[in-house]
């Protein structure tokens, strides 16, 4: 490693300078949307009272960072997303090994599972206030049952199609189900259950704040319908 | 002396909602202790779901299986059973894919570890035990996967056309190889493979299926007067050709 050829010198320095095109272009474009925006906005071609500004947004934020509100409304969201996210995770997990196990129950329980995963959430979370009272609880549920179904069918999914030839090896071993299941099936689906955790962590925060906005008394679901409420761009 | 393996009218058949397909009819043979014995065949006639169930993975419809002279289900005989494809885990080391079984089977402790580290030196992928299987390579995959089934002490070694997802100049090598592993360790095995001139380099002898549903055609005993009996050098001896054409007049009368 102590002599560089010059091919692998010019290799390295095309390289080097890719990369510095691509952080610099995304930066350019952050600023310059964000300057478009603030001079459209001072120069009247866009009505700051429905499009506000980045400095509006910026100074309201400073003032709640100064009144400390703003971290309670973070905290809240950030619990209650963070609570659904672990419980879906938890739970569709282990759905998806009980349907795994036994191919009855998954044949039966297919289009249900379709169905529930097609609902749409959001026109659930006022029955959901009904049944669970306007408590953190109902907004958790909201949260988990924008992710749980997709996430139940993608997991039962990768389960099944992890190769059926590894499973025979664990067999030839002497192996039974729970062995299969053990030391092929989720450790060969941990690729899977890590891609759903990304998804599920998106629409644990749409379904909590879905259940914000209609069922809270802090949250950013709660600034957002707040402030929708009383015409304000800035809170 | 009694046969380490006895079949006797082997009957099984596939079915599928279009219908039912015979896979094996009045199948009867025996292996005794020690013996290379190879099962030749036209494709998908059945060779592999014999394996399935001499190991027990499947039932016969018909038949009888006796092991040391007991019914199958009875006998606790240890049948290693080695696949097309290695199935080394990636997300396990070499060592811990060869412990797989004994973990499997509750038999982890000094004495099998040490018997699995005896191994991997005895075939040289010492150097390897930590390393992920990607980092093997195909030869010495199929010899990691070779030692996975040999830690557990296995009577009887099932061979699953273990040689066929090689390429040829490797297969010749790792063929010889294990050949001369198996046979070192006088282990008694069943190959099965479509590949006839593995068969005579390795077998004692040849039995050789019909098409489907398959029975036996007929079984070829492989004798070969050489010094040094291993596998490469019996592709050199003048009998190898004799037994290849005998094999495969056979297979194609057949068709």
């Amino acid at each position: 490693m102590s002599e560089i050829s010059v091919g692998q010198q010019s290799y390295l320095n095309m390289r080097k300078k890719h990369k510095r095109i691509v952080r610099v272009s995304r930066v350019a474009i952050l600023l310059s949307f964000l300057f478009l925006w603030e001079f459209t906005a001072n120069v009247g071609i866009i009505d700051s009272f429905i499009f506000s500004s980045p400095s509006k947004i910026a100074l309201c934020f400073w003032g709640m960072v100064l009144d400390k509100s703003i971290f309670v409304h973070l905290w809240v969201t950030l619990y209650e997303t963070i609570a659904s996210f672990l419980l879906v995770t938890v739970i569709s997990v282990l759905i998806a090994v009980i349907l795994w196990c036994s191919k009855k129950l998954s044949e039966i329980l297919d289009p249900y599972l379709v169905v529930l995963n097609s609902l749409p959430k959001s026109a659930l979370a006022p029955l959901l206030i009904v049944w669970l009272g306007a408590t953190k609880t109902t907004i958790i549920v909201a949260g988990m049952s924008v992710a749980i179904f997709g996430s139940i069918l993608n997991l039962y999914t990768s389960f099944t199609t992890v190769d059926e030839e590894k499973i025979k090896l664990i067999y030839t071993l002497r192996g039974n189900k729970w062995h299969a299941l053990s030391k092929v099936v989720l450790p060969s689906s941990i690729p899977a259950i890590i891609s759903n955790m990304k998804v599920n962590i998106g629409l644990c925060l749409v379904g909590v704040i879905i259940g914000e906005f209609l069922a809270a008394r802090d949250g950013l679901g709660y600034l957002i319908i707040y402030s929708s409420q009383v015409f304000s761009c800035v809170v | 002396m009694e046969p380490i393996l006895e079949l006797k009218n082997i009957n099984y058949a596939y079915h599928t909602l279009e219908g039912e397909t015979k896979a094996l009819t009045d199948i009867s043979f025996s292996i005794a202790a020690g013996e290379f014995v190879a099962l030749v065949g036209p494709s998908g006639c059945g060779k592999s779901t014999l394996l399935s169930i001499i190991s027990g993975l499947l039932e016969p419809e018909e038949g009888l299986i006796k092991m040391n002279g007991k019914d199958w289900k009875e006998s606790t005989m240890n049948i290693g059973y080695m696949l097309q494809h290695d199935h080394l885990f990636e997300w396990r080391t070499v060592y811990s894919n060869i412990l797989l079984g004994l973990e499997i089977q509750h038999m982890l402790s000094a004495k099998t570890r040490a018997k699995a580290n005896e191994l991997l030196e005895l075939y040289g992928l010492k150097q390897f035990a930590n390393s992920k299987p990607s980092e093997l390579s195909g030869g010495m995959r199929q010899r990691a996967a070779l030692i996975r089934t040999l830690v557990l002490e296995p009577d009887l070694l099932l061979l699953d056309e273990p040689f066929s997802a090689l390429d040829y100049q490797t297969r010749l090598s790792v063929g010889d190889d294990i050949g001369q592993i198996i046979r070192n360790a006088h282990k008694t095995a069943l190959l099965v493979t479509h590949d006839l001139s593995e068969a005579v380099s390795l077998a004692d002898r040849v039995i050789i299926l019909t098409n489907r549903p398959a029975h036996i055609s007929k079984i070829v005993p492989v004798t070969f007067t050489l010094e040094k009996d291993t596998p490469l050098l019996r592709r050199n001896a003048p009998e190898f050709k004799n037994y290849f054409n005998i094999i495969w007049g056979e297979l194609n009368q057949n068709e």
